[in-house]
């Protein structure tokens, strides 16, 4: 029978089938973050269970640690509890910590691949709704709650009901000025935030192929806010190129059996989805978020939206998204006056992510008015950054060169937007009040925020 | 866990589209609680409360019916965003035990079940019918979620049945955990396991 990757991966893991539709599915990679994974580790044993496979799990500070250059876990009194609680536990149980600064400390999502922890035909879990994020390696993965992520612990299993399958092709050639980034958010303004709830999602198509990993990554990482269980990408060449010789990746004779293996789970030429969506790529531009919502995007030479003119059904949401946005319906959305920039998070904070911004602020500098962050995603993006001197590149133009974590994506760190400010973000939620309480959100890509920062409003980074 | 067989009581009409989780408890309640308690004076404090710290006249989850309201109706996709399973917890120490909407955010959705908390799918046509019912008469208006008989009744007495997984029905009556539910699994996970190292070793480190 022919299958998809979702269904190669799904079924290989069932360990027993429940009744009712559920499964017990196996999982072999634990994420856990500063957030959800003390306290889950905390609440298993206090359920009487040790982690079922303690080398199957790993932990990383982000969430609740200050991004500030030479910060430790004091520079934010409220994580600091958090970042303790998170070394005894692991330290008791046996669980590899990246501690901060350490060589593989850094955003859970962006050092899972980069470590080689995340592997293609894997399934992965962590307590956040990113963690989607790993399906760029052709991994499946998805973000749980800290009950499931409890039992997850104790088991080393979920009980879950299979998703629907999905397939998002996107064909032709990626137009100048358009990066991953744009094509989920212009994909989520196509289909909507609930497009996906319920499904696992595989993008695939010509345009896809012909992205490089990290890029993939940043697609994947948006699934959630298409509503889907998951997102995931084929491993192939440039998968294979990019694992070989990372930490955590098989060397020597297990590489070329999981190769073998690897080479087998792109889905089947006849296998059928349940549902299928194509994006044309030659009408993709550069996009800009304007409201409360990922799905309130549009290209960035568009008008912002008139809620009178657009469906009846989203009229009052579109009203009261354009009023805490404090934006006039019809302006064009260029020349927005902005007042921050925040380039990182899990969704853009690669090195590559780094290059494309870097690459729009050599030799130039921002707006006197504009507070502009880099945040990378690592310590070892940081550090690749460094060798290549977009440092220097970013500082030198007057943007700030922080430490790795998520700061300003959830401000869950005090690292937020103050109230009525408007800021254009790498991250990827613009909901009321996400980067701080009054917060006003615009979600772009890494040469988009850069132009930004530059120019001092919205702006349409093809011009520069 | 909590057990939900049948709740009766005050439906608050919130009926918005696309309530995400960041709305319903902003992050940095759950920095400093990271427990499952104390969370009810936050939830929703975004629209319960104005800047300055009073609170909001017209938030429905202030007007006088519809204070600690054990049930609330909504618009699609109730829930979306974040994983926070504190979402939940807010949820339930503001004294809700159930939502009735059209459709959730998946994530969200499964944390109820770990909660007590029931997630009613009904068409948004029905979850409007109530809402009129209630605003008709929003003092003695009462909305029944019955578990057991899969039922909602009405305001003026209807019933309107709904679909939940028979398993998570199972689950929610009985209070049942689910980790001494997997644990009667232990035999096949470690079958499983013995098989997969033999067959992806590169995935046991």
């Amino acid at each position: 029978m022919a299958k998809t990757l979702f269904d190669k991966i799904w079924d290989s893991h069932v360990i027993t089938d429940l009744g009712n539709g559920f499964v017990l599915l196996h999982i072999d990679r634990l994420l856990l973050h500063d957030l959800s994974g003390a306290r889950a580790l905390q609440e298993a044993t206090e359920k009487g269970y040790a982690p079922a496979q303690p080398r199957l799990v790993y932990a990383t500070p982000d969430h609740a640690i200050s991004t500030a250059p030479g910060r430790t876990e004091q520079t934010f009194p409220p994580g600091e509890p958090l970042i303790r609680g998170m070394r005894a536990s692991t330290a008791q149980h046996g669980i590899r910590l990246f501690d901060i600064g350490q060589d593989g400390n850094g955003i859970v999502h962006v050092i899972g691949p980069e470590l080689g922890l995340t592997l293609p035909g894997t399934t992965l879990i962590c307590g956040d709704s990113h963690t989607c994020t790993h399906g760029g390696m052709g991994a499946l993965a998805f973000g749980v709650g800290s009950s499931e992520l409890v039992h997850a612990l104790a088991t080393q299993t979920m009980v879950q009901r299979k998703p629907r399958r999905f397939r998002v092709s996107f064909e032709g050639a990626i137009p100048a000025g358009v990066t991953p980034k744009d094509m989920i958010l212009h994909l989520i303004g196509e289909v909507g935030t609930a497009a996906g709830t319920g499904h696992a999602v595989e993008y695939a198509g010509s345009a896809i192929r012909s992205l490089p990993v990290e890029g993939r990554l940043t697609i994947c990482n948006l699934s959630i806010e298409m509503g889907a269980r998951t997102g995931m990408v084929a491993p192939d060449d440039a998968t294979f190129a990019y694992l070989q010789g990372r930490d955590y990746a098989p060397k020597d004779g297990l590489w070329d059996r999981a190769l073998a293996h690897w080479r087998t789970l792109p889905s089947d030429p006849d296998a059928e989805f349940d549902r299928e969506h194509t994006i044309d790529m030659s009408r993709v531009a550069p996009q800009i978020t304007w409201g409360t919502s990922p799905e309130h995007v549009i290209a960035v030479d568009r008008p912002i939206p008139d809620p009178a003119a657009g469906p009846e059904d989203k009229r009052a949401a579109w009203t009261a998204a354009l009023q805490y946005q404090g934006l006039e319906p019809g302006k064009p959305i260029e020349g927005t006056r902005v007042d921050w920039v925040f380039i990182g998070s899990c969704t853009n904070s690669r090195l590559s992510d780094l290059r494309a911004a870097a690459a729009i602020a050599k030799g130039r500098r921002t707006a006197s008015h504009v507070h502009a962050w880099i945040v990378p995603g690592s310590e070892r993006v940081k550090r690749e950054a460094e060798a290549e001197g977009l440092d220097r590149i970013f500082t030198e133009a007057g943007f700030e060169w922080r430490e790795p974590g998520c700061s300003m994506c959830i401000a869950s760190n005090g690292e937020r937007v103050p109230p009525g400010q408007r800021s254009v973000s790498t991250s990827n939620r613009n909901f009321v009040g996400r980067q701080g309480p009054g917060a006003r959100t615009h979600l772009a890509s890494p040469a988009m925020a850069a132009a930004a920062a530059i120019r001092g409003v919205i702006t349409d980074v093809r011009k520069l | 866990m909590e057990k939900f067989t049948k709740v009766t009581g005050v439906a608050a009409p919130l009926m918005r589209q696309n309530v995400d989780t960041d709305l319903v408890i902003r992050i940095e309640r759950l920095v400093s609680n990271t427990g499952r308690e104390g969370l009810g004076p936050y939830c929703f404090e975004q629209i319960r409360f104005r800047p300055d710290g009073t609170e909001n006249p017209d938030c429905v989850f202030n007007q006088a019916p519809y204070r600690g309201a054990p049930i609330i109706l909504s618009a699609d996709n109730f829930g979306c965003g974040s994983s926070r399973e504190g979402a939940v917890w807010a949820l339930a120490g503001m004294g809700v035990k159930a939502v009735i909407a059209p459709s959730y955010g998946d994530i969200f959705f499964n944390n109820c079940f770990q909660n007590g908390v029931l997630p009613v799918k009904l068409p948004i046509e029905e979850v409007e019918r109530l809402a009129e019912e209630t605003r008709a008469s929003p003092g003695n208006a009462r909305v029944t979620v019955d578990l057991e008989n899969c039922q909602v009744v009405s305001p003026t007495g209807r019933i309107i049945p709904f679909e939940v997984d028979a398993r998570r029905q199972h689950a929610l009556l009985n209070g049942l955990d689910d980790i001494a539910q997997t644990m009667t699994h232990k035999d096949a996970i470690a079958a499983w396991q013995g098989a997969d190292r033999t067959a992806r070793p590169w995935v046991w480190l």
